[in-house]
């Protein structure tokens, strides 16, 4: 009985970490092939295939990830939106990759250059002139007494 | 800089771009231009190819695109280049795309007709999963070769812009005539007979 009831238990965890897939946990996540669109907003007679074949894919228990490996099987990898890792697309790889860089070399040389300035002694202030020193002097003896 | 450290409610001037020029000056001023003249290439460089249509506008015909693709409903791959010899009307199409269902029973009358005299109807279906265009196929009882364009790449060579699209291939592989958009009988009347008579 208690071999039973953990099996019972296991499966159903098992089952609670993988949630059944859905059409609008799918289709927020492609793209309409046709109209360069999110499939969720697009309503072309392509997008409406691509509907239907995701819910084919779901009716025969495919997980997230299996029924979007399908969609590139039959429609390619356009299908996710993702640019390619070719000709002019992979500046979207490379360009941010570069501006972080450059970015993180100015912030590192400004930081550099205010340290710099920060370690600098405090510039003495202006002398007195004759009768505030005289002033000042008389100030000092006074709380001498 | 001009420094006023020391002087009550008095603070120092804040950094600017002017201050740690000419180090970083001209590096940032270039890479702001390069990043501008990427994006222009890019928007520049999305539109279709139209090379195809001004060489057949200046009356030249141009060698038409081939590449082995996987055969729709049977196993292994085909290629224009196995039709050379023959008049090809290369018809790009979905199952999606209702005036490619419009014009399917015309080209497989065309295929009929043409066969004997060595001309053949070639599909290119695109962007679909293989078991929804073989349905179609099949309900339309289409019975010349298609083969499968899954993502576009082949039909990009012919600046293909929509569905669906023809392309008339002469004897001799090159692109006589075009037709972006639906075929219909008069078109296909006015360019398929001359080249027809054409000897490769």
């Amino acid at each position: 009985m208690r071999v039973l009831l953990a099996l019972v238990l296991v499966l159903g965890l098992a089952g609670a970490a993988e949630p059944r897939t859905t059409l609008p946990d799918v289709e927020d996540e492609v793209m309409c092939v046709e109209c360069k669109t999110a499939l969720n907003v697009s309503t072309s007679p392509v997008a409406d295939q691509e509907r239907a074949f995701i819910r084919e894919q779901i009716a025969k228990g495919l997980t997230k990830q299996q029924v979007k490996d399908a969609l590139v099987d039959a429609y390619g990898p356009a299908v996710l939106g993702e640019p390619e890792a070719k000709g002019f697309d992979l500046s979207v790889w490379i360009v941010p990759g570069l501006l972080v860089a450059f970015a993180a070399g100015g912030v590192a040389l400004l930081a550099r250059r205010w340290r710099r300035t920060a370690s600098e002694p405090e510039a003495p202030g202006p002398d007195l002139d004759h009768a505030d020193a005289q002033r000042l002097d008389a100030e000092l003896t006074s709380f001498d007494r | 800089m001009d420094n006023a450290r020391g002087v009550p409610g008095v603070y120092p001037a804040a950094i600017t771009l002017q201050d740690v020029r000419p180090r970083l000056y001209w590096p940032i001023t270039l890479a702001a231009a390069a990043l501008v003249a990427l994006l222009t290439y890019g928007v520049a460089s999305v539109g279709p190819d139209t090379s195809l249509d001004e060489s057949l506008a200046q009356g030249k015909r141009v060698e038409a695109p081939s590449a082995e693709l996987p055969k729709l409903g049977s196993g292994g791959t085909g290629s224009l280049a196995d039709e050379k010899g023959k008049v090809v009307v290369l018809n790009v199409w979905a199952s999606w795309c209702g005036p490619c269902q419009s014009e399917m029973p015309l080209l497989q009358r065309t295929h009929d007709k043409i066969a004997p005299q060595g001309g053949v109807v070639l599909g290119i279906d695109t962007q679909e999963p293989p078991e929804k265009a073989l349905e179609f196929l099949s309900e339309k009882r289409i019975t010349f070769l298609s083969l499968r364009d899954r993502d576009r790449e082949y039909g990009r060579k012919f600046g293909i812009t929509g569905y669906p699209e023809t392309f008339l291939i002469d004897r001799d592989g090159k692109v006589a005539a075009l037709k972006r958009g639906p075929v219909t009988q008069e078109w296909l009347d006015q360019h398929l007979p001359p080249l027809l008579e054409e000897r490769a």
